[in-house]
């Protein structure tokens, strides 16, 4: 089992960072990797349960499903079903924390899953780095560096 | 009825320091406020769960609590309130130390849950949420930026039960074999924990200089083994600092400029030695674009050329890095400074900083022209092979001629007679045995500074790259093209 873990801080309180990352449906609005998202079967986007089918794009397509959503720990956990990253069991969560000193957010994302032996680093630079890390990073420049 | 508190915040300092402090159970007298005194009970350990602690409090007031539980792992510690004459009751707080990944930094949430005599509620929810976490946070903050933490006698001699501090994650660019450009490719590594005399630096800027090409492709021996790391110098904060240092303190901006390359990174540990403090007006990238070469022109101009009024001084590559501040700060001093040039670009921006005599040559064509102004009483050649016989020619009588570079190839051996013909001298310095002692190198990068200060030196054009660019750097460099200095940004 390999386990990635990603932190940050943010420059907003984590009531307006939840509400632009809470959707499961709108990662191409705030996620710079992200190319298209739809939801299947024409759920809601905040159904625990539903299902995302998306876009990254350098042309991937994963098809994620929520597990749980908290409005009150500001958490989202969620399951991969199909992707090109050949990974098993993968299990994420994305998660804010209000920072009471600075009205700022601490906010973390980690994932835990199996793959082949020798693709740990590899998969832990595309998820850790490119995917956690880009989006972070797309979330300090769209509410302001610190 | 209970109730609930949750305060956080951001330290800035990596979590196994913040953590060392924090999980000593009674480590509060260091470093908080609001405690006048604290022991441990009994004979335990400060970190033997059931310890009980004993608190005195500036207010008079005196608190006894018990530890519950303690994590190195989760970076967690839960302790409870035995008895107070404060009238908490049924207290149970939580201290959870997290790492912001992407910043060294550390989150901490300190949480609690109590319940107070009906209509204290307000009262002592403020009393532990400002008097005791908010000051708290503050407190460590102060404390962890004196540094005490690593210095104090406590801390040292308690240092067995105390986790050994963390080797932090570093981006490095290393090249295992000698050749061009493309052999520095970039890996994650560690920079250890700063040992005795030593600090550990987050770098924001890393100087370019010739000698990272030399010692690329294998040029100068005994310099860098591989696998090794490139870069003499660069600017950052102070992350921590080892036993015995006293020089500087964890969030000094500082450069330094060290004879062991290996720069060329995003962390890395060097010794106190090669460090200094920089000053408010002089940006990262300026540091790292000058120490090295403004401590070298500060060499040459300075103690090596005893250049006054009238000297009769000759550059070559004057539109360089080395070569626009030796223009600028010879001139400042009054020298006469002749410059050579490849292309009529680089001669504007060379009479800009101060050259007076500009002579274009792209064939290392001079001598003649600087016979023709006198001869040149000291020349500072980065050239190396293909323009000898021309720097011997332009030699005035009695001149010193210093190669510091070698760009167009070795030089081949010089006979004696060729320099007995002029009375002339000869050197090859190399500047990291004039900056070998702290003292040494704090005074000439300060009379860097200064020059900067006066005007005798401009900033200089500095062209950044992405530390991942380095490549691309590197043959900007080797291609000619590049005017001013070369600063990568980690």
């Amino acid at each position: 089992m390999i386990k990635v873990y990603v932190s940050s801080v943010i420059d907003a309180a984590a009531d307006t960072v939840w509400s632009r990352i809470r959707d499961f449906n709108s990662l191409p609005s705030w996620h710079p990797a992200i190319a298209d998202s739809r939801i299947e079967n024409s759920q809601p986007g905040d159904r625990v349960g539903c299902i995302r089918h998306f876009h990254t794009r350098d042309g991937g397509m994963i098809r994620e499903r929520l597990l749980g959503l908290s409005d009150y720990d500001y958490s989202c956990t969620y399951e991969i079903l199909e992707s090109p990253m050949d990974v098993e069991n993968y299990v994420a969560t994305l998660k804010l924390t209000p920072i009471t000193d600075g009205n700022l957010t601490f906010a973390e994302w980690s994932a835990e899953f199996d793959c082949a032996e020798g693709r740990e680093r590899e998969l832990n630079e595309t998820i850790g780095n490119g995917v956690f890390q880009g989006g972070f990073d797309a979330l300090k420049r769209h509410f302001g560096l610190r | 009825m209970l109730q609930k508190l949750v305060r956080t915040a951001v330290i800035n300092a990596p979590i196994g320091r913040v953590w060392a402090v924090l999980r000593d159970f009674s480590s509060h007298d260091r470093w908080h406020s609001a405690i006048d005194s604290s022991r441990i009970e009994g004979k335990d350990r400060s970190d033997q769960v059931g310890c009980v602690r004993s608190f005195a409090l500036k207010d008079g007031n005196t608190i006894r609590e018990q530890l519950l539980a303690l994590d190195d792992r989760e970076y967690r510690s839960t302790y409870c309130i035995l008895d107070a004459t404060i009238p908490l009751q049924r207290y149970v707080a939580t201290v959870t130390l997290k790492p912001v990944t992407d910043s060294q930094r550390t989150f901490w949430l300190w949480e609690s849950s109590f319940a107070t005599p009906l209509g204290m509620e307000r009262e002592l929810r403020d009393l532990v949420a400002t008097g005791v976490y908010e000051a708290g946070f503050e407190n460590m903050r102060r404390y962890l930026s004196t540094g005490q933490d690593l210095h104090s006698e406590t801390a040292l001699s308690r240092a067995d039960v105390m986790p050994r501090a963390l080797s932090l994650p570093t981006q490095r660019l290393v090249l295992d074999r000698y050749g061009e450009a493309d052999v520095m490719k970039l890996e994650a590594g560690e920079a250890h924990a700063p040992r005795a005399h030593e600090i550990r630096v987050q770098q924001r800027a890393v100087g370019v200089n010739f000698l990272d090409i030399y010692l690329r492709r294998g040029w100068i021996s005994g310099m860098l083994s591989l696998p090794g790391t490139l870069g003499m110098e660069a600017a950052g904060t102070v992350i921590d600092v080892g036993g015995g240092v006293t020089e500087v303190m964890p969030g000094d901006r500082v450069g330094y400029l060290s004879a062991l390359p290996g720069a060329y990174c995003t962390v890395r540990t060097v010794p106190v030695s090669a460090v200094v403090r920089l000053p408010v007006a002089v940006e990262d990238v300026t540091a790292a674009a000058l120490m090295l070469k403004g401590c070298t022109a500060d060499l040459l101009l300075r103690d090596l050329g005893h250049v006054q009024q009238g000297t009769r001084l000759l550059v070559h590559a004057a539109a360089g890095g080395l070569g626009l501040l030796l223009c600028a700060w010879a001139r400042s001093l009054g020298a006469t400074v002749i410059g050579t040039v490849s292309t009529e670009a680089k001669a504007r921006i060379a009479r800009k900083h101060g050259c007076e005599h500009v002579i274009i040559t792209a064939e290392y064509r001079f001598a003649e022209n600087v016979q023709r102004l006198g001869g040149a009483q000291l020349i500072v050649d980065g050239l190396g092979a293909a323009a000898m016989d021309e720097n011997l020619a332009s030699l005035a009588r009695g001149g010193h001629w210093i190669s510091l570079g070698q760009a167009t190839g070795a030089l081949p051996p010089i006979s004696p007679d060729a320099l007995v013909a002029k009375s002339a001298s000869f050197s090859r310095p190399v500047v990291f045995d004039f900056v070998s002692t702290r003292a040494e190198l704090v005074k000439r990068t300060q009379r860097v500074w200064d020059a900067l200060a006066s005007g005798a030196l401009k900033t200089p054009m500095i062209e950044r790259y992405a530390l991942s660019a380095a490549t691309e750097a590197h043959k900007h460099m080797e291609s000619r093209a590049s005017a001013g200095a070369l600063v990568l940004l980690p």
